[in-house]
């Protein structure tokens, strides 16, 4: 049994130690905000938090992760509603307004790296936009509506 | 809540509110012969729609939402017709049944170009309508979806209006002209009735007979941009895509498939394999809908089923295809490409002999002939394939992200040796679909594995190499084209023989489609012989190779490779000519006003008459155009390109000019324009997929790269305002933009690339600038 901490709750799991953590996050949490998009840490779709820093669940096993407490974007979106996170609410609204989903697939990624980067910078350059997504792929195309809405999310952030 | 269904033939169950069918009118779009749900006090207005005492509109929309923003804007058709709040609709994937059959993908299948319209052609297009509809297909794909259901969901949407409307002047003793329909209510006089309202009142709605569409200036939602219904359940990972079904005792698998091309399953030892904790079963795959034959692992855990894998000590027979290389293909292409001969799609007047007798006179005609040719590409959807199947004792349900519900039913059934009609098809949010989700063969697989443990339901995931290894690949294809130009700068004759394996066919017998009646090979040759360009004498032929690579529809399917070759080469003519590429365009576009427009508007729109600014490291920009035309849309882009000190291709900014017809979502088409270009970027950039040795050396995205967030260009969207009906969007952006970057390398470099994706070739002394 390997005990973790996912979104706030201590959890047991009877995994092999180095099983990676995106599927028992997955698996035996049922959470499946978190998606599998490459396995090998090119793509950024299974990104989550450990410690509040976005790391890539495909390729940390779960021995590694249980040092640490794990945010899925099942946490963050529990965060949205109460008490308000002003940044994951900034984030939600403005991907909303700005339509950045297209399919949507690898959104969850893109959210939970968007989420890190404003609570470490309150309104990031293109340049550091460019760097906290690099590790992330869309094959629709999302990235101008999102580097919009990074925008747009940061600006109330900013002035508050 | 025990689910009740409703049978539009006219028997309700016990309870539910009859609907008088029997008087329906013969609108065959209207009316389905299968079952819909009515759950609790539900009135089913037609095949398209319902009502919900609470309020609730049902939209049942055979259309997979796989990024193109589809349930959104037809949602946004049917809203509009019938009054009532976009926010009142959800959207519920129907059962399978005629009336949501794709006609539009059958229209686009005939060898026509877009401008005829002659008598064959008509009676052609009402052929093919009455076959589709009898035995057609449930198909999102080809850029059709508003196209095929646009018109029966405004007759859907209208229809249910008036039948409301004059439920509630019934009610009130009033006549229905005295009555409006708004806001998801009717009102009359001081006094309103909501649509939840009318349904509760449990008297017999008598459907209207008759109904009118509204006038555009009537539009309340069609030509706004409202968010998107599915953006924020897609942003907070609420979205459920088929890899997150979970079924109670669910089983999931990994599978390995045969390496080589052609190959099949020498020898295995499964005991290692069965002995690991969480390992249920590990089944032999024949190889069905045209996946490759292997082997699978079914355990509790993904991990644990890949990890099994390889304790089987797999042994793989390489079959006749062991020698198979993408290069010695291409090389048989290009050849194939400059012989005389092939399939003819479009002749006018003799454009060979023009251009042969051009060669050898002396006069002040000029000739070209140029070649060009494209690589194997895979589709590298974010959601790699997946399959739910649940084999239980009447049937089997399946939970599949698939374009082709239909055919996704039939494979199932086939494996299991059943009846369709005892599968039932789910279909979630697809995690991107560009034609991968077209195919079947992971769908029959999944039906093979689950058959193993009848009872229990199964979920197959892909790992993404099996993804790029086993794809349906978009063609490797090469052309040759040659052209006459008079003294004027006229084209007095084009001719363009592509050589390439055909898609059609090969597909249809796959996926159980419907066997293709006409000359199948249009989409291999679409892209040439349909520009709206006007030449004095035109040849366009297809030259067949037959390779054992398999190849598949991949977003914009012929076009994506043709509209490379036909835009790049008319900016080489204009370059012979000495005339601007936009002037020299809008010379042959003269009798086409809406194609001419669409290129004003990209000139207008990018700034062409003003030279670009410098890229802020100081390097040049120079600027490239194409225009092209497919799935009834004109789309014209102007590429903004520079070069890194380390000559790495830069693309800055993309102005796209569009004429879709009257924009449903206009920002939806601009999303669709940012798409097309990053996808159609991945691709000229870098997609290539290679085949070695009868095995496909790209397996993820290190060596299968896709265009990242820095290399992004600002892609602007112009849409030329129009009334006309709504065309094709989804794929419309992906033709220009290869051509479009490479004629702007070429005025930035000098120098023409005729092969993607775009190299340029290492740099002896400094590079050469503008023509
Ligand atoms: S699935 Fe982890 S980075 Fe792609
Ligand atoms: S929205 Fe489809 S992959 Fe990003």
């Amino acid at each position: 049994m390997i005990t973790v901490q996912v979104n706030g709750e201590m959890v047991s799991v009877d995994v092999p130690p180095e099983t990676p953590l995106l599927w028992v996050i997955r698996e035996q949490l049922a959470l499946t905000g978190t998606k599998f998009g490459c396995g090998v840490a090119l793509c950024g779709a299974c990104t989550v938090h450990l410690d509040g820093v976005p790391i890539r669940s495909c390729t940390t096993s779960i021995s590694a992760a249980s040092r640490g407490a794990i945010t899925t974007i099942e946490g963050v979106r529990t965060a949205s509603a109460d008490p308000v996170d002003p940044v994951v609410a900034a984030v939600l609204h403005a991907w909303e307004r700005h339509g950045v989903p297209q399919c949507g697939y690898c959104q969850p990624g893109m959210v939970m790296a968007v989420v890190a980067l404003l609570r470490a910078r309150g309104a990031p350059t293109d340049a550091e936009i460019d760097t906290a997504l690099a590790g992330h792929l869309c094959r629709c195309g999302s990235y101008q509506r999102l580097r919009a809405a990074v925008h747009a999310a940061a600006a109330p952030l900013a002035e508050g | 809540m025990k689910r009740r269904t409703f049978l539009l033939a006219g028997l309700g169950a016990g309870g539910a509110v009859l609907f008088g069918w029997s008087v329906m009118p013969p609108r065959q779009r209207l009316r389905t012969s299968a079952l819909l749900p009515a759950d609790g006090g539900r009135v089913v207005l037609n095949g398209w729609v319902a009502v919900d005492p609470d309020d609730q509109v049902t939209l049942f929309l055979p259309k997979s939402e796989m990024g193109q923003g589809i349930h959104t804007a037809l949602a946004m058709v049917l809203a509009d017709e019938l009054e009532c709040a976009l926010a009142q609709v959800q959207i519920v994937h129907p059962t399978i049944d005629a009336i949501y059959h794709n006609l539009v993908v059958g229209h686009d299948a005939l060898p026509f170009a877009p401008d005829d319209s002659g008598r064959v052609q008509r009676v052609a297009t009402w052929y093919t309508d009455k076959l589709l509809r009898e035995i057609g297909v449930m198909v999102t794909g080809g850029s059709t979806s508003v196209r095929d259901t646009w018109a029966p969901l405004r007759d859907a949407g209208a229809m249910a209006r008036e039948t409301l409307r004059a439920a509630a002047a019934t009610t009130w003793g009033a006549g229905a002209d005295a009555c409006v329909v708004r806001d998801g209510a009717v009102h009359c006089a001081g006094r309103t009735l909501r649509f939840g309202e009318i349904v509760q009142q449990g008297t017999p709605l008598a459907p209207a007979r008759q109904w009118h569409w509204k006038a555009p200036h009537e539009f309340r939602l069609i030509g706004q941009s409202p968010p998107r219904l599915d953006a924020a359940a897609k942003a907070d990972g609420r979205a459920t895509f088929g890899i997150d079904v979970r079924r109670p005792g669910m089983l999931v698998a990994a599978v390995a498939m045969a390496p080589t091309i052609g190959g099949s399953l020498r020898s295995h030892n499964d005991a290692p394999a069965r002995a690991i904790t969480g390992v249920r079963d590990v089944v032999l795959l024949r190889g069905v809908n045209g996946s490759a034959p292997g082997i699978a692992v079914i355990a509790t855990s993904w991990p644990v089923a890949r990890n099994a894998l390889d304790a089987l000590s797999l042994q793989w027979e390489a079959g006749p295809h062991a020698e198979l290389s993408s290069a010695v293909l291409l090389d048989e292409l290009r050849t194939h490409a400059t012989r005389s001969g092939g399939r003819v799609f479009r002749r006018e007047g003799d454009a060979v002999d023009r251009i042969a007798a051009a060669q050898t006179s002396e006069g002040a005609t000029r000739t070209l002939t140029a070649d060009y040719d494209v690589p194997y590409l895979a589709h590298t959807t974010m959601e790699p394939p997946n399959c739910t199947v649940h084999v239980h004792d009447t049937g089997a349900e399946v939970w599949v992200g698939t374009q082709v519900p239909q055919q996704a039913r039939s494979a199932v059934a086939r494996v299991l040796g059943i009846a369709d009609a005892r599968v039932t098809v789910h279909v979630p949010y697809l995690g991107g679909g560009f034609g991968r989700r077209l195919e079947v063969d992971f769908i029959g697989q999944a039906a093979e594995v689950a058959r193993a443990v009848s009872g229990t339901p199964v979920q197959v995931i892909w790992s993404r190499e099996d993804d790029v290894r086993h794809d349906f690949y978009r063609p490797a294809c090469a052309a040759r084209l040659s052209a006459a130009l008079d003294v004027t700068g006229a084209v007095t004759a084009f001719s363009a023989t592509v050589a390439s394996q055909e898609i059609v066919r090969p597909y249809g017998a796959r996926a159980n489609a419907l066997p293709a009646r006409f000359d199948v090979r249009k989409a291999t040759v679409e892209g040439l012989f349909d520009q709206p360009y006007m030449f004095g004498s035109v040849r366009v032929a297809h030259r067949l190779v037959s390779s054992p690579v398999p190849v598949g529809y991949w977003r914009a399917v012929g076009h994506s490779h043709n509209g490379f070759f036909m835009e790049c080469f008319i900016d080489e003519l204009a370059a012979l000519a000495q005339v601007d590429p936009i002037a020299f365009r809008a010379r042959l576009l003269a009798s086409h006003p809406r194609a001419l427009a669409v290129l004003q508007l990209a000139a207008a729109a990018s700034g062409w008459e003003q030279p670009p600014a410098a890229a802020a490291d100081g390097a040049r920009i120079a600027r490239g155009v194409a225009l092209h035309r497919s799935f009834g849309s004109i789309v014209a882009q102007v590429a903004e390109v520079s070069l890194s000190p380390s000559r790495t291709i830069r693309v800055h900014r993309v102005v796209c000019a569009v004429d879709c017809g009257l924009a449903i979502h206009p920002e939806g088409v601009a999303q669709q324009m940012e798409s097309a270009v990053v996808f159609g970027l991945s691709a000229a950039l870098f997609g290539e997929i290679t085949i070695e040795a009868g095995r496909v050396v790209q397996g993820n995205f290190d060596r299968y790269p896709a265009l990242r967030m820095a290399d992004t260009p600002e892609v602007m969207t112009h849409l030329v305002p129009s009334n006309a009906p709504p065309e094709g969007v989804g794929e419309i952006g992906v033709p220009p933009i290869a051509p479009a970057v490479a004629n702007a390398l070429f005025a930035l470099t000098g120098m023409r690339l005729r092969r993607l994706p775009l190299r340029l070739p290492p740099l002896s002394g400094a590079p050469r600038t503008g023509t």
